[in-house]
Order: structure tokens, then sequence, then C-alpha cells
């Protein structure tokens, strides 16, 4: 799925600026073959992606299509449910059909993709049409027989886990064994088994006795990897809690904490708002847990707790612009993180259009674009630069200068090769790495 | 502690930005979002501390001077066998240490709940000092209170408590209490009974629309705000009053806007 080609006679660019909101792309995720990928809209909406077999590293198609979750209304409490889609996971695949969890702020639907490529034929009782033969036409008996047919893809919703959640869901998370998963909220987080909508299990409950006592809310939690017992899950505080489930059915004391102790000198106004961690997401090797913050993203060793072991700085340049991104809300943007196939490489979003890749090896980042304007399908992206002082290079861009209505706020790694998802607003941009298609291994 | 570079228009400036980011916050779709909130709190409450305590070294500063000119007043005035002069004296120390303790108290007081007048006070009043006199504005007699709902504020005079002001203060704070209660079991009712409330009771009223920066921006009525608050997030949701303190705390007659506007986080 590259870029829409550009019709030389009429000019669409008022059409490209105007954004329907319903149409803000709100998660990204692939399947656990990278095959698939799904993105969810603020409109409701998932739309899947399916990459064609049959080319060498192809381009993605758009595969499936459906209303996931609608406006809804709290009638007890008055409040309005956005229809907004927070986050999908896909299930391990079991059989020839697909599962995705996808939720909004309060229900997790679980929905199963199957495709259909053969239609029965020759019913006895129906006709072509399917209406009801008059039996007394039927003069001989013959056996249905599957005939292929174009395809389609059937995407149904097969169980709906509503009603567990007071706060808005910010996460969920599919466990290893295959059975169950979490869905966190600001206080709490559940966990289901996917075949009972009826229940769940609560597993964390920070909810103080007295809402004055409130000093710190869940923000994203995670199972690791591999330990169907450990999960993860940060705080507004800039922490991190690894939990153990053998430990006791309530998870509210944590097995681990980690936390970086605060710089006094570095103290401002909007310390607690940046140090609030807007993601946290385990390795692949089930070693670190990456997580971001306003301005950073650091790395995490579940061994250490004392602090990260590695710290990168995103955008540094906006610590001093914090009053004016406070202003305009910009401030409270949650920015995720990912890791690529091999733990080598950790990518998180910036604006602009901006989003940053960190080698860890070298410790260098890279900043490139996501902007039609600047590439073509098939060019090799071009790094970026913002100009915080120094020599000033042609194509550097002043950080006055940065949109800040253009954000990379979701993204996603194909689980084996370098092919990477980025949602900027309204579009979806698939990037391949050309020189080193497949990951390299350690 | 906060960098005190940051100038105390800043903190007002931040203050008042806040205070508007939590209302917008009631009305929008969604729900209140209470991770936003409660980040939106800790700004305000830090804006608050360093706007306090510059108001405190401007007061102990302007005290000081006070007691150096005194001093300096009675050094020409003496007349060694006049007692009064050092009684006089000594009650000036003693206010200074008073307010200076209160300073020190002040400047420590966290997250510990502080309930200050709201009302202004003239410089040199009788009353005994338990409680802390937020608002430098000398001269002004005066207290503002603010409704979230009609965006108006009323600039009540202090000592002439109007008596609806008074009774509502009582209801308010007594309505208060029951929706808290009711909320410590189920903290997700509180947004459908904030609609109730505001719409059923009679507010303190502000009179220039709530947008206007300009408002927000003035000292005396930011010095109001404040009060209002109390400290830390803790204070953003009143603790009860004592009924005869009702009529003498202006302020807390908003405390029920506030507590609803602040309790769903």
């Amino acid at each position: 799925m590259g870029e829409d080609a550009e019709s030389p006679k009429i000019n669409h660019t008022f059409l490209r600026d105007y954004v329907t909101e319903a149409d803000v792309i709100s998660t990204v995720e692939f399947n656990q073959t990278g095959d698939l990928l799904a993105t969810g809209d603020k409109g409701g909406r998932v739309v899947i992606f399916q990459r064609e077999t049959e080319v060498y590293s192809g381009e993605y198609n758009v595969y499936s299509t459906f209303q996931s979750h609608e406006p809804d209304f709290d009638y007890l409490k008055s409040l309005e449910i956005e229809e907004k889609i927070n986050k999908i996971r896909w299930l391990p695949q079991q059989n020839a059909a697909h599962f995705l969890l996808s939720t909004n702020d309060k229900t997790i639907k679980l929905w199963k993709v199957s495709e259909r490529d053969k239609r029965p034929e020759g019913y006895n009782l129906k006709d072509e049409e399917g209406r009801i033969k008059d039996v007394s036409t039927i003069t001989s008996l013959q056996v249905p027989i599957l005939k292929p047919t174009d395809l389609m893809v059937e995407v149904r919703p097969r169980r709906v886990f509503a009603n567990g959640h007071t706060y808005h869901v910010n996460s969920i998370s599919v466990n290893s064994d295959g059975e169950t998963y979490l869905s966190a909220d600001d206080l709490r987080i559940n966990m289901w088994h996917l075949g009972i909508t009826d229940r769940s299990f609560n597993i964390v409950d920070i909810k103080p006795a007295n809402m004055e006592d409130l000093t710190e809310v869940i923000t994203a939690a995670e199972f690791h990897p591999h330990h169907c017992h450990l999960f993860v899950y940060s705080s507004s505080k800039g922490s991190l809690r690894l939990c153990d489930m053998r430990a006791s059915a309530l998870c509210d004391k944590h097995a681990k904490l980690y936390e970086e102790p605060e710089d006094p000198g570095s103290r401002s106004f909007f310390s607690e708002i940046i140090s609030s961690v807007s993601d946290v997401k385990f390795s692949h090797s089930g070693r670190y847990m990456l997580t971001r913050d306003y301005l950073t993203a650091k790395v995490w060793d579940l061994h250490m707790d004392k602090g990260p072991v590695e710290t990168y700085q995103v955008h540094e340049y906006l610590r001093s612009k914090l009053c004016s991104l406070y202003e305009n809300d910009c401030i409270f943007d949650k920015f995720e993180c990912v890791w690529n196939s091999s733990d080598s490489v950790i990518m998180t979003g910036a604006y602009n259009s901006f989003f940053r890749m960190f080698d860890r090896e070298t410790g260098r980042g890279v900043t490139l674009e996501a902007w039609r304007e600047s590439s073509k399908p098939r060019a090799v992206l071009r790094t970026r630069r913002v100009y915080t002082g120094g020599k000033r290079r042609r194509g550097d861009v002043g950080v006055d200068s940065l949109d800040f209505t253009k954000k990379i706020l979701h993204m996603a790694w194909h689980p084996a090769e370098n092919i990477i998802a980025i949602a900027a607003t309204n579009n979806l941009y698939i990037f391949q790495d050309r020189v080193n298609p497949d990951a390299q291994t350690q | 502690m906060i960098n005190t570079m940051e100038c105390v228009a800043d903190a007002q400036s931040l203050i008042s930005i806040s205070l508007m980011k939590i209302h917008n916050s009631r009305t929008q779709r969604g729900g209140i979002k209470l991770h936003k909130n409660l980040l939106v709190s800790y700004v305000l409450r830090n804006a608050r501390q360093v706007y306090i305590k510059e108001k405190y070294a401007e007061i102990y500063r302007m005290q000081q001077y006070e007691e150096v000119m005194t001093v300096c007043n009675e050094i020409q005035e003496l007349n060694p066998l006049e007692l009064d002069a050092e009684d006089t004296e000594d009650e000036d120390l003693t206010r200074t240490a008073c307010c200076g303790e209160e300073f020190h108290r002040g400047s420590i007081k966290e997250p510990e709940p502080v309930y200050y007048r709201s009302c202004c006070m003239e410089a040199p009043l009788p009353s005994p000092c338990d409680q802390l006199p937020v608002n430098i504005n000398m001269h002004c007699n005066k207290t503002t209170v603010l409704d979230l709902d009609t965006h108006v504020v009323t600039t009540v005079d202090n000592g002439y408590i109007h008596q609806d002001c008074c009774c509502d203060a009582f209801q308010c704070a007594q309505s208060a209490q029951s929706p808290a209660k009711k909320r410590k079991m189920d903290f997700g009712y509180c947004a459908s009974d904030l609609d109730d409330f505001t719409t059923s009771r009679k507010r303190l009223k502000r009179e220039d629309c709530l947008y206007s920066c300009q408002d927000f921006t003035d000292t005396s009525n930011i010095s109001n705000l404040i009060s209002i608050f109390g400290s830390g997030f803790s204070g953003l949701l009143s603790r009860q009053a004592d009924l005869e303190q009702i009529c003498s705390k202006q302020a807390l007659a908003g405390l029920g806007a506030w507590t609803r506007a602040i309790v769903a986080f």
C-alpha cells in the first residue's frame, strides 16, 4: 500500500488537507506472521491489509474493512462512549481463520476473520437464488458440490467483553498461553479468558479508598512474551511494575518496581507530565522493556530496577517549549514505541511527521519523515534533522517551524522483517528496508 | 523545588490555563479523562506552590520593612520612661514571628490541606493569626468567587456576606458532603452527579466571560482561586468545614462547585 497517485490535471491539495476526524488512525498492529496488518481509527472502523504472497517483499493491499465499535451512551452515568479504537491485538493463529481483539474505551471485542472462496451449488430443496423449491417439481436427487468463487472475507464478532471497566481502557495484551488476555484502564487491570465474556478477574487495582489521595494512574500494560505469569504495567509517575500472578490473585503488590530517580535540577512545572510513561513494550527476547515518555525512550533490563540501561533523547529541543506545548495540549500526546524483530533497533514517533529510529549498538539515532510530499513510492527515505544550533545544513527544520498537528503516535514493526507501518493522522505509510529486507539475526 | 527562575507571572498564567483545561474537560466527548486531569492538577499544584511562595516572600519582606520602619520611628520618638512603645514593639515582633512561622509552615506544608482566608485583610488586623493572609492586595476588601457553569464572577464585599451567599455556602457545603460519600463507593457516577448539581444550585457568579484571559491573570482573582484550592491534589477536594466558619470563609461557599468539578478525578 503505497501512496495514492496524484492526478496531474486536478489539484487535490485542498481535499488532501481536509481530514475527517473519524479517519484518524488510532492504532496499528501486525499479526504474528506479518502477513496481516490491522489499523483502527477514531470512527471505530478496522481496516485489515494483507501482504501479497506471490511477490517477494510484496505490497500490502486492503483485505477487509469492518465497523468494530459504534458510538455508545452510558445512560446511567450520562456519558458518551467514544467509538475510537484504542488498541488492536492479534491472537496467535490456530487454524485457517484469524482472530483479533479490538477495544474502545469500555468494550473489548473478539473478531473472527475468515476467507471463503468456495460455495456449495446444487441444492435439492433450494434454487440458485436460495428460494425454496416446490417439492413437486423435484424429480431427481443430486449431491451438492463446492465450486470456487471469488474470494470473500468474512468478519464476524465472536465475543463481546463488556462492562469490565469503569475507566478508559488503554491497553490489551494477549497472554502467551493463548487462552487469556489482560485489559487495563486508568486504575484497574482485568484478566479475561478468551472464551468467557460474562466475568473477568481483577488482578490489579490501584484505586485509593479516597479518590482525593489519587496520585498516579495506569498508562499501559503488557504480558511477558514467554512467561505467562508475568506482566508489566506503567504509571503516570514514570515507574514500571512487574507483577507475578503466581504470587497472589491480586497483584497490587509488585514483584519488581522499576523507576529512575528524578533529577532535582531539572524540576519544572511539567516534571510530572513529561515523566508519565505513554507506552511499554517487552523486547522479543523478553529480557528488556522499552518505555516512552514525552521526551525520551528508555530501555530497561528486567534484572535491574534502579534505572534504565539506555536512554534515548527523542526531541530534547522541546524541553524549552513545554509551556507552549502545555497550552496547546500537545504535552499530553501519547507516543508509542516499538522494537524491531531482533531487538537491535527501537523506533518511536515525534512531531512534524517525523519518527526516530535508534540503533542500540551504536546509540545513534536517525530522523525520518512520513510525508507524501517529500517521498514518492519506491524512493529511499532521506534522513531529516531538526536544527538546534551549530552549523545549519540544507533541509534542516527549525524548532519553531515544526508542525505539531502532524504527530506520529502509532506505529508497528513487522515481527520478522524490516518493514514498518507508520500512522500519520489519516494516512498509513509502509516502509521497507531494501538493503536488508530480512532482519539481521544476533 | 521548582526552578525559581519561573516568575510569578508564569505561575499565574499556568494556573488560569490549568483551570480552563479542567473546566473544558467536563464537556468533552468521551467523558472526563482521569489521566489528563491528574496531570493538569499537578501543574496546578506546582504553579500554586511557586505563586504562594513568592507571595509569602513578598509579605515577609514587606513586614520586615514595616518592622524596620516602626523601629526607626520609635527610635525617633523614643522616651525611655514610656512603656507602651515596648509593648507595641513586642506585639509587632510577635505578629511577625507568628507570620514568619506561618510562612515557614506554609512552604513545607504539603500535601496536607490548609485553608486560607480568601478574603483580603487590612495589614494590622487584631484577629488571631490562625488563618494565613494569602491575598496581599491590601486595598481590596472584596472576595472574588467563580462560577464554572454560568461563567460569572461576583465580587463580594468583605465583612458583608450576602445572606443568600451564606445560605448557599451552607447548602453547598452540606450537599457536597453526600455526593462525596456516594462517589467514594463508585467513582464512575461522579460525572452524572456533576451535571445534576451544577444546574440545581445557585452558584457564586462570575460577571465577566470565563474566557477572558485578562480576568484570569488579575492578581486578586488568582489569590482567591488559590485559596479555594487549598494545597495539593488532596486539597482540591474539600474536607468538611465547620459550620461556624462557613460564613467567615466565603471561598468555601464555592467549594461545592469545585468539588463537583474536581471530584471526578
